[in-house]
């Protein structure tokens, strides 16, 4: 009998964060080169502070107001959450209803992808007039209305794209549609859930922020819009850099489920094992 | 009893206007090893299908254990083996063989005890927790024939299981299946486009002609059990290599004329 070369890692806890943190050594090389660069040039040149602010003024900046800037972005981040929740749910819900009666899909999915090229951050006014504009509903709807799309369109493409001699295994074993959906079809759409969440988590934050511009009270849209109204551009870029900070955070809080639910996924594998 | 009784089974696609099956008249007794023959185009994975019950005959009834082929299905009579592996790969090894067991509503312990000697039967002891993708393919096609016998089915259909691997894996497979057979004393048929391999396994060669696809004759094979590497070598193996090289000659495998000038009309 041949026994392939075993491709299970070995090897400690420790030596797994020392081979990561050696792979991330180039970017936190060129990173950090980037923010010299931009600091020096700006001596150098000597660019207004409208138009490019110091890396050293900002993070001054974002340190001394952090309170009032983690306050700002906590309401942002909690619109960014509830409509990333609201619109994946709602995504992932009609996907399955499409799945499941095909008819019905291929009926609505034209309509689905025209109403996708709309660009929806544009009705972010108009849901100020929907729902109460001095709660969070109306930026949360705009978050959830732009993250709905992708992940419906990728849901139902994972559902509805495994293979056929799957489908016919389980049927030799007498397995109904139900035991198909949820012994074939839902794991072969994973990879596709979490790659379309991922694409959320960035889409939500874009919603919410733009949507602050429209009018709210003590958001970060609504801090780097004032700010900038005040000549005050550290404050600004700082604001920025939190709702950087934030949108990062969501998405790495999505890689990081991705990575515990999808260990067997073979094409995630690192370094080309099998 | 008869495992399985096809009369008169006729198989039309709508699309093209294709017969894939005309009138095939095929009984398979218990313990026979049945290996269907032909060129691409003679229905034998169709046929192969119709008796799991994957797809309906046009015309014609088959049975299956004294029932409907559709009833044996849903009383889970056989066991199926594909060309490809069909492994899932988010389950391991060990859960890919007790999916079957699984869906027929076994226990957790039970499961376990029959995963570890279906593990032990294709040997892969130890490789229970691997993933699919993490075993060659010889070792995935070996997953695929322990789950198909994991619930212990009295018939084992088998669609090229081995017509992706590579000569020497494909024999030491064979080997392996035929040992399979005699211990489960089951009932086999098995769909090849190899003569060699046909002859090696089986006790009975059907062989189909195309276009639509018949059964030219069948040949029987009175080789001695058990087979090893030595029946390769035997005169006797080489007479019915070429007895059912004759058959397949006979119904134009080897001429493509025929089968254009057929396609043509």
């Amino acid at each position: 009998m041949t026994v392939v070369a075993e491709p299970t890692p070995s090897g400690t806890v420790l030596a797994t964060v020392r081979t990561r943190l050696v792979d991330w050594i180039p970017a936190i090389v060129v990173f950090c080169a980037g923010i010299a660069v931009w600091q020096l040039s700006i001596e150098i040149f000597n660019i207004q502070k409208f138009l490019l602010p110091k890396p050293g003024a900002i993070i001054s900046a974002f340190w001394t107001q952090r309170g009032a800037l983690w306050r700002a972005g906590w309401l942002t981040l909690k619109e960014a959450l509830g409509g990333f929740a609201l619109g994946s749910a709602a995504g992932i819900l009609v996907a399955t209803v499409l799945a499941r009666f095909r008819r019905l899909g291929e009926a609505l999915m034209p309509i689905a992808i025209a109403a996708n090229a709309v660009p929806i951050i544009a009705f972010s006014p108009i849901f100020n007039a929907w729902f109460d504009p001095l709660s969070s509903k109306p930026r949360m709807a705009t978050a959830g209305v732009l993250c709905f799309f992708p992940v419906m369109v990728n849901t139902l493409r994972g559902l509805t794209s495994v293979r056929p001699a799957q489908v016919e295994l389980m049927r030799s074993y007498a397995g109904g549609e139900l035991q198909i959906f949820r012994r074939v079809r839902i794991p072969t759409a994973l990879p596709f859930v979490f790659s379309a969440l991922k694409v959320a988590t960035v889409l939500a934050m874009i919603g919410a922020i733009v949507a602050d511009y429209f009018g709210s009270f003590g958001s970060l849209g609504i801090t780097i819009k004032n700010s900038v109204a005040l000549f005050d551009f550290e404050t600004a870029w700082a604001a920025i850099l939190m709702a950087s900070i934030l949108g990062v955070l969501m998405y790495v809080a999505v890689s990081l489920v991705e990575r515990i639910v999808l260990q067997w996924d073979p094409t995630r594998q690192e370094r080309g094992t099998a | 009893m008869t495992v399985v009784a096809i009369s008169g089974v006729t198989k039309t696609f709508p699309k093209g206007h294709v017969t894939a099956l005309q009138e095939i008249d095929l009984q398979i007794e218990p313990g026979e090893f049945v290996s269907l023959i032909g060129p691409s185009g003679c229905g034998k994975s169709t046929l192969l299908r119709v008796i799991g019950d994957l797809t309906a005959p046009s015309a014609g009834t088959v049975e299956v254990n004294g029932k409907s082929a559709h009833h044996a299905r849903l009383d889970h009579d056989y066991g199926m083996v594909f060309q490809d592996s069909v492994l899932f790969d988010w389950r391991t090894v060990a859960k890919n063989i007790g999916l079957p067991l699984e869906m027929l509503g076994f226990d957790r312990s039970r499961r376990k005890q029959r995963v570890d000697e279906m593990l032990q039967l294709v040997e892969l002891q130890g490789f229970g927790d691997h993933h699919p993708w993490q075993l060659s393919g010889g070792m995935q096609m070996r997953v695929a024939i322990a789950r198909a016998l994991a619930f212990e089915p009295a018939l084992l259909l088998m669609d090229e299981p081995f017509g992706a691997l590579d000569e020497m894996t494909r024999e030491r497979l064979n080997i392996e299946l035929l040992d399979i057979w005699r211990r489960m004393s089951s009932t086999i048929v098995f769909v090849t486009h190899s003569i060699s391999e046909a002859v090696f396994l089986s006790t009975k060669v059907v062989v189909m002609s195309p276009r639509p696809g018949r059964v030219a004759g069948t040949v029987d094979i009175d080789l001695p059990q058990p087979r090893s590497g030595d029946t390769r070598e035997d005169p006797r193996f080489f007479q019915k290599v070429t007895e059912v090289r004759e058959l397949l000659r006979g119904v134009g495998a080897d001429e493509h004329g025929s089968v254009l000038a057929e396609e043509r009309a």
